[in-house]
């Protein structure tokens, strides 16, 4: 069975798709992923989808949950690497996902999420 | 029904009269441009044309017909030419249809003896023509249409630059109507510079966008937040006093998305964000 490998960097954990999404794996991915913040107690969560080259509602949904999950968990996701035509399709679609903070590469969503992490701890997304 | 042959073998056994007499026609016409066709260049193409028609008609009587195909191509290349010498689609339809007057003196020369027969000939003869000319009024049309979706393809091609501002500041000054097609082109310009130039804020200015109505602030709406999908922040600018009244009338919701009135005040703010600050040089102390 595939997994989608989630990688510890510090206190944030790095999470890189880059195989096709499907229902399996999109459910194995949230139950890791909050498993890992809570056993690592990590701060944040950088989620990278530059392999990404197609996404549908259900992805882009899941994108959306895991971002919701994490704040709950007291840890601020990230998405980096997001493609042009993905983020014109996720918009189409209509799901513009507001809430989640987004960077062009992994060094911009570092620097985003050390400093969410100054910022005051109730997770509010601010720009 | 049936004429036609025998019309159509007339017509190539008296053709030097019948152009002599067609000519004599339009050129005692009112509606003769002059100025725009010369003598010996319109008995040309009267004679082409008629040649053509001849042999046609010798063969079948029915326009849409495969034999026909080489009349039409003719018809079909004078309207073009004509359509940009300055020819109105009229002026090119008279053309054709006054060969009738020749054509109709020919048939009562040869049927004059035969009133029922005269008239079905001058019955079939009218049809025929009626439909030619017609024909030249469509490729006028079609040629008219032509031009204009190539102007439209290059309109949208000209007006959708984006510039980069300083470091990690893009400007996108948008000119004319925004409509999905243009849209879609601008999204997808705006997100490949941010991209390239790893731009964190895009300043969008609409000074040059005429009118906002629901459906432009909704496009807008779709450029900011795929902007936003990509890591920047989009700030519109150039907002007109009466856009600003047009938007509160009509309920926009423009909440989260910051709006400045003037280009120069978004710069500020994008400046501002990007923690950098434009500061005087310190005066010089000597003088000249």
């Amino acid at each position: 069975m595939e997994r989608i490998p989630i990688l510890k960097m510090g206190p944030y954990l790095l999470v890189t798709i880059q195989v096709d999404m499907h229902d399996r794996i999109a459910m194995t991915l949230q139950d890791e992923l909050t498993e890992r913040i809570v056993s690592e107690r990590a701060r944040g969560v950088l989620l990278d989808i530059s392999s990404v080259d197609v996404v549908d509602s259900f992805i882009g949904r899941m994108i959306g949950n895991i971002a919701s999950m994490s704040r709950v968990l007291d840890a601020e996701t990230v998405v980096v690497g997001m493609r042009p035509a993905v983020a014109i399709t996720l918009v189409e679609l209509g799901l513009a996902l507001p809430n989640i903070r987004t960077a062009l590469n992994v060094d911009a969503g570092m620097t985003l999420l050390k400093s969410a992490r100054k910022m005051s701890g109730n997770g509010r997304p601010a720009r | 029904m049936g004429h036609n042959t025998q019309l159509g073998e007339e017509i190539r056994k008296h053709q030097d009269a019948i152009v002599k007499d067609w000519m004599a026609y339009q050129m005692s016409s009112l509606t003769l441009r002059r100025d725009l066709v010369k003598e010996s260049e319109l008995r040309e193409s009267s004679r082409q044309f008629l040649v053509l028609f001849g042999e046609a008609l010798a063969t079948s009587d029915d326009t849409s017909s495969p034999h026909w195909k080489v009349v039409k191509d003719n018809l079909g290349e004078i309207s073009q030419k004509r359509a940009m010498q300055g020819f109105s689609p009229s002026e090119t339809a008279t053309f054709v249809l006054s060969l009738k007057q020749p054509l109709f003196d020919l048939a009562q020369q040869r049927v004059a003896h035969d009133g029922k027969r005269l008239a079905e000939v001058l019955w079939d003869l009218t049809m025929l023509l009626d439909k030619l000319g017609l024909y030249t009024v469509e490729v006028y049309q079609e040629s008219r249409e032509g031009v204009i979706y190539r102007q439209q393809q290059e309109l949208m091609e000209l007006s959708t630059p984006v510039v980069q501002l300083w470091d990690e500041v893009l400007a996108l000054p948008l000119i004319g109507t925004l409509d999905s097609a243009r849209t879609q082109v601008v999204m997808e310009n705006l997100l490949q510079r941010v991209v390239e130039t790893g731009a964190r804020i895009a300043i969008i200015d609409i000074t040059g966008v005429p009118t906002v109505d629901t459906l432009v602030a909704q496009h807008l709406m779709k450029t900011v937040a795929a902007t936003r999908l990509m890591g920047a922040d989009c700030i519109i600018s150039g907002i007109r006093p009466q856009i600003a009244q047009t938007i509160v009338h009509l309920g926009v919701n423009l909440n989260d998305i910051i709006t400045k009135a003037t280009l120069a005040d978004a710069f500020q703010v994008a400046l501002q964000r990007l923690g950098a600050t434009v500061t005087k040089a310190a005066p010089t102390t000597e003088s000249r």
